[in-house]
């Protein structure tokens, strides 16, 4: 199958003053186009700063970063920022929507950014705010929809450029057990309908058994890799 | 790189976000903005009120004063003994290169009388060629002639500010008038000229034929003797040789042995008028550059608040770059955003100032001119500020790494 993500001894250290506390010791993997990956581990063990740097939000200290076969070491600021606006969707626990906009302007925000023009970019952020239930709601702004209503704003706007990889860092952190359920249905169906290749950091069973693959962090190692066959 | 439409738009929206504090930014920029453009408009009134009491004197203007009298050691200034002559005049005027106009003066003091109401007023007597030099036109009536020098005539022209004194709203021309009991015929009303550069209303004057001057108001001590010759020359480059070549011509004509003082001065009005000028001039500069302070102040004022503004939203800038804005994006985001800080308190402070100018121009009657000149200016200065100020804190946010800028609380 074709590999999407491929990571060789990946290192980082982050600098706290004149400590250096490593984040990642070495991670090797690789990850399939249409897998459904759920990333376990306990607080501190490296898994947020392995999603950030999948994301082409950080860097790491050391090792190998394959993304579509692209060398993720050589790229500027500015490649990379081009690959998490076409390429790459995220979803945050915090949702991290912009206050000041309209759920429809916020899942405009990746196209702006893109250049597609005015009329098309509204016509898209309409039809994703469509695909995960919102479609009626796209003029309220965030802080007055309810939490699972904010997440799915931010699954829109992940989805909105139509990328090959969704990345999730707990995304149901802040949400209820139902809203949970739904917000996971949603990734269900984006990843068997549309095929989109999703990464999601969670510390919760029941959400990482949404997950085809589970990979468990520890210590900034990879502590076990298990996919179940259905 | 976003559309730049799109861009105005977000820039727009943060600004509205915080109405207060973008409304203070802006007094900065409108105070500073207003604040040159009335001083500006002041300073290029000034100038232009000095240029057009410059043109009312009379241009290339040489003023050739009787010498000052000497008794016991005390000097008392130009014109207290009459040297000069008629014959003076007329040997500048034929001997020397370069001379457009001469025109010999005699006047003083004189109480002038019609009907019931009185008027004391400098008489000058003189001939036609000081209407040309002092570039002076009539309202009323006819200027004085060659015949009225040649036969002394008791005729004279009223200043505008004699005639309305005199007369009221009445038409003074054909009426008599008596100036140290003595009637003249009233021939014509000069047009109004002002102050002069010194403060001198121009227009408090009676003009009569040089020769009635000398022969029936004011009496001569010897023939043909004037108090003073205005002499105008062709060019303002000239006018330093012709001054030499006067002193030169009066020393000999009045036979001043080598190594004593001249018994008259020449005197260069426009040489004093320029730096009157000069002097308006670095008073206007001086205003420009208080303004431009203030404007730079209002600069520094937007530059504080974007940065604040950057802090503040650095989660926001995190998300937009977590999204796919570059570097570039974020830049241009906030780079615009105080460009239209400082664009809108560009506008509204030349409204300001114009507003400003206007009632000024209402209170003190000064000309002030609203140049369109310094209208761009002030805009094209307050947009610059913008840019200027509101690099720093764009390239801060722009630099911002991305999850740092995410994790901000």
């Amino acid at each position: 199958m074709d590999i999407l993500i491929e990571v060789k001894e990946l290192v980082k250290i982050y600098q706290l003053g004149e400590i250096q506390v490593p984040a990642l010791q070495g991670i090797t993997l690789s990850i399939e186009r249409g897998e459904f990956v759920a990333i376990m581990g306990a607080s501190g063990s490296g898994k947020s700063t392995f999603m950030n740097i999948l994301g082409f939000l950080d860097q790491p200290t050391g090792g190998l970063y394959l993304f579509e076969g692209i060398n993720g070491e050589n790229l500027s600021r500015e490649e990379r920022a081009e690959i998490r606006n076409r390429k790459i969707g995220f979803v945050f626990q915090g949702f991290n929507l912009l206050s000041k906009y309209s759920a429809l302007e916020n899942v405009e925000l990746p196209l702006i950014y893109s250049k597609v023009p005015g009329s098309r970019r509204r016509e898209m952020a309409r039809r994703a705010l469509s695909a995960v239930g919102l479609g009626d709601r796209s003029h309220h702004h965030p802080l007055q929809l309810s939490g699972g209503e904010q997440q799915r704003v931010a699954i829109a706007r992940a989805l909105v450029n139509q990328p090959s990889l969704l990345l999730a860092d707990e995304p149901t952190g802040n949400l209820d057990t139902k809203t949970s359920k739904e917000i996971m249905e949603i990734f269900k169906r984006l990843n068997e309908e549309m095929g989109i290749t999703i990464v999601m950091i969670t510390h919760e069973p029941d959400i990482a058994s949404y997950g085809k693959r589970k990979i468990l962090f520890k210590d900034g190692k990879v502590a076990g890799d298990h996919t179940s066959r259905l | 790189m976003t559309t730049i439409l799109a861009s105005f738009r977000i820039a727009l929206r943060a600004l509205l976000a915080n109405k207060m504090r973008s409304s203070l930014t802006l007094l900065g920029i409108i105070i500073g903005v207003g604040a040159v453009i009335a001083m500006i408009s002041v300073g290029s009134g000034a100038k232009k009120r000095i240029e057009e009491q410059i043109a009312s004197m009379g241009s290339n203007l040489l003023v050739v004063m009787s010498g000052s009298a000497t008794s016991g050691g005390i000097r008392f200034g130009a014109g207290t003994v009459p040297t000069l002559t008629v014959e003076d005049a007329k040997a500048i005027a034929s001997e020397i290169p370069g001379i457009k106009y001469v025109a010999p003066s005699y006047y003083g003091i004189a109480q002038v009388v019609f009907g019931n109401q009185n008027w004391s007023t400098v008489i000058y007597g003189s001939t036609p060629e000081i209407f040309e030099i002092r570039e002076w036109g009539l309202i009323k009536g006819r200027s004085l002639t060659q015949q009225d020098i040649d036969g002394a005539t008791k005729v004279c022209i009223l200043g505008k500010t004699v005639a309305e004194n005199l007369f009221g709203g009445l038409d003074p021309v054909g009426q008599i008038v008596r100036i140290k009991k003595i009637p003249f015929a009233v021939i014509g009303v000069l047009s109004p000229k002002g102050q002069s550069t010194w403060g001198q209303d121009q227009d408090d004057v009676i003009f009569v034929p040089l020769t009635t001057a000398q022969k029936r108001l004011f009496g001569m001590q010897f023939p043909g003797m004037v108090r003073s010759i205005s002499v105008q020359t062709t060019d303002p480059e000239v006018m330093k040789i012709v001054e030499e070549q006067i002193n030169g011509l009066l020393r000999q004509r009045h036979r001043i042995p080598q190594g004593q003082d001249n018994d008259f001065t020449v005197r260069n009005l426009t040489e004093v008028a320029s730096r009157a000028e000069e002097s308006a001039k670095v008073m206007s500069l001086l205003l420009g550059a208080i303004a431009s302070i203030s404007l730079i102040v209002g600069g520094i004022g937007i530059m504080n608040i974007m940065l604040v503004s950057v802090t503040e939203r650095t989660r926001e800038i995190g998300i937009r770059m977590a999204v796919g804005a570059k570097g570039k994006d974020i830049l241009l985001q906030f780079l615009i955003e105080s460009l239209m800080l400082s664009l809108m308190g560009g506008i509204l402070g030349i409204a300001i100032g114009v507003v400003g100018t206007l009632i000024l121009v209402h209170f003190t009657q000064w000309p002030i001119l609203i140049s369109l000149k310094a209208i761009l200016l002030a805009f094209l200065f307050s947009g610059s500020v913008g840019v200027f100020f509101g690099f720093y804190p764009a390239r801060k946010a722009s630099l911002l790494n991305p999850i740092d800028a995410l994790r901000y609380e």
